[in-house]
């Protein structure tokens, strides 16, 4: 059995793209994937055909399959190529991962991992998880066992474990609150950020309609459209290219048990991250404290709380003290969502946190910079509690 | 009376369909005969929900629709004010909750007979059953009366 450590520092991100994030757009996935595929390979400064490795987080209902990739880009001789849609939310992380592996195998050259969500102007979420096509594995217990009772929507069902959450540990709405108005804090230090122009305080959060208690109207994520694209390689390769790297330094996915459904798990606050996160840090040699930063997957402000907790930050249940007080604002001991996340910035699935913590890690995130960013963790969580995190250096 | 305790069918006929096919057909035509049964190993006596062909603890294929007394204790809940599917937007406020049933098994369902703001976690339920038409019937629990 190769150590643990085998694929730390053996690959870096040296290209993102993202295209503008919106509320409608008059282009397809596909089109929207290529623009940010394309700005990454500019970013990296590599031909296209030098790429022989095409990661799909969501798979084709992601912005296009392999073959549209090897199409359009004009792939001559792809390698490798798979899918992660099942993770739902953690796929991107996880296509990371893939990538990591297969460039650190040797299979792999230079891997593209394109996305696309149009969540504003085509199937929401809230359609999509309850569709067995999409090839989400929690889509057939959604659609056959939520969905008669009117939970089909994840803010009604992730709402079960915050309720759970809330009356066990003794959190408050204000609490949950303070993860949504960093957020929007942050959002309006960033250009692309849907939410800029938009601030939000503790008053505006508390009159929020409910959508399902204990979840308000600011307590869910955007419903948005663009892309985003990374391009990654071997160290070996990334010295000679033009951006200084982010090294993937440690990284791993998890995931909950069982994942088919969320009440008949022994504990329904334990998820894929819990499993996961003590790997990636094991194999970075790096605690939760050496981060100077956090990007957070965060679908719902209480999915979010308990995801510090399993990447270590703090204990089970000290989530609501741990974000209180501006802890994680930007200033703060560990700002989380610098971009403003899927609640203030848009809902791509995460890869805008993997592009978030490149431009933190590469010092160039302008007035929402973290002072001497050295070390980032990116989380990912989606379809039921998949998880996946990453830990980035420059 | 709490507004919850509407019986009207909540979902269109296409939606009900589905339940009675594939994996979800034995578990929702137990319902219809007015009992709630999960699967169950046969060798080991590993509850599971939903159903699938093994038994992750065992690994056995052996399997049966073991039934339970319908009564257990609320493992959290939620209250849906927003419908999001349209099939509920006559519906809202509703409890939506799982339950987890003296067995072992949880399900996700529907607390009816009481006031949302009276939900909490480990309240004793019992279980009835909603008849949506002459095919499908949902388990939903209300307080149990002792």
């Amino acid at each position: 059995m190769p150590a643990l450590a085998d694929l730390r520092d053996k690959t870096c991100i040296v290209g993102i793209g993202e295209t503008a994030y919106t509320r409608g757009t008059n282009k397809s996935a596909l089109e929207l994937s290529l623009e940010a595929s394309l700005a990454a390979i500019e970013d990296a400064g590599i031909k296209p055909e030098a790429i022989d490795t095409v990661i799909l987080p969501g798979g084709a209902g992601g912005g296009g399959t392999a073959g549209d990739f090897i199409a359009n880009l004009g792939l001559q001789d792809l390698h490798y190529t798979t899918s992660l849609q099942e993770m739902g939310g953690a796929m991107c992380v996880a296509a990371l991962e893939c990538a990591a592996t297969a460039l650190a195998s040797g299979i792999a050259s230079y891997a593209l991992i394109p996305l696309c969500c149009r969540f504003y102007s085509g199937r929401k979420a809230r359609q999509l998880n309850s569709d067995p096509g999409t090839g989400l594995q929690s889509a057939e217990t959604i659609r056959d066992y939520y969905a008669p009772f009117g939970v089909g929507a994840p803010p009604q069902h992730y709402a079960w474990m915050a309720q759970r959450y809330m009356q066990l540990y003794g959190t408050t709405h204000e609490q949950l609150g303070a993860i949504a108005i960093a957020m929007r804090k942050h959002a309006q230090l960033h250009p692309n950020a849907v939410m800029r122009g938009k601030p939000m305080d503790l008053a505006d959060y508390l009159a929020s309609r409910w959508v399902s208690y204990p979840y308000r109207l600011l307590d869910c994520c955007l419903e948005t459209d663009g892309a985003g694209a990374l391009l990654v390689t071997t160290t070996e390769r990334a010295r000679d290219l033009r951006r200084k790297p982010v090294y993937v330094t440690g990284i791993a996915s998890g995931h909950p048990f069982p994942p088919h459904d969320l009440p008949n798990r022994p504990d329904i606050l334990k998820m894929g991250l819990d499993f996961c996160a003590p790997r990636a840090f094991a194999m970075a040699g790096m605690k939760p404290s050496d981060m100077d930063f956090a990007e957070i997957y965060d679908c719902f402000t209480g999915q979010a709380m308990l995801q510090i907790e399993a990447a270590g930050f703090c204990k089970r249940g000290e989530g609501g003290a741990f974000v209180e007080g501006g802890r994680i604002e930007l200033g703060g001991e560990l700002p989380i969502n610098t971009h403003g996340g899927l609640l203030s910035q848009a809902h791509n699935s995460g890869m805008n946190h993997l592009v978030e913590a490149v431009v933190q890690l590469r010092g160039e995130a302008g007035a929402r910079q973290v002072n001497e960013a050295e070390l980032g963790l990116v989380t990912g969580w989606g379809g039921h509690g998949h998880g996946s995190v990453a830990v980035l250096r420059r | 009376m709490a507004k919850n305790m509407k019986t009207e069918n909540p979902a269109p006929a296409d939606k009900r369909s589905v339940l009675l096919r594939g994996n979800a057909k034995e578990f929702y035509e137990w319902c219809r005969k007015r009992e709630l049964r999960f699967q169950r190993c046969q060798d080991c006596g590993v509850w599971r929900h939903p159903p699938r062909p093994m038994c992750g603890s065992c690994h056995s294929m052996r399997r049966e629709w073991a039934p339970t007394l319908g009564k257990g204790k609320v493992y959290c809940w939620t209250v849906v004010h927003q419908a999001l599917d349209p099939a509920f937007a006559n519906e809202v406020p509703y409890a939506a909750a799982i339950v987890e049933l003296d067995e072992g098994p949880r399900l996700a369902t529907w607390i009816t007979g009481l006031p949302p703001d009276r939900l909490t976690v480990g309240m004793p339920v019992e279980v009835w059953f909603d008849d949506l038409d002459d095919q499908v019937a949902l388990p939903k629990f209300r307080p149990l009366i002792e």
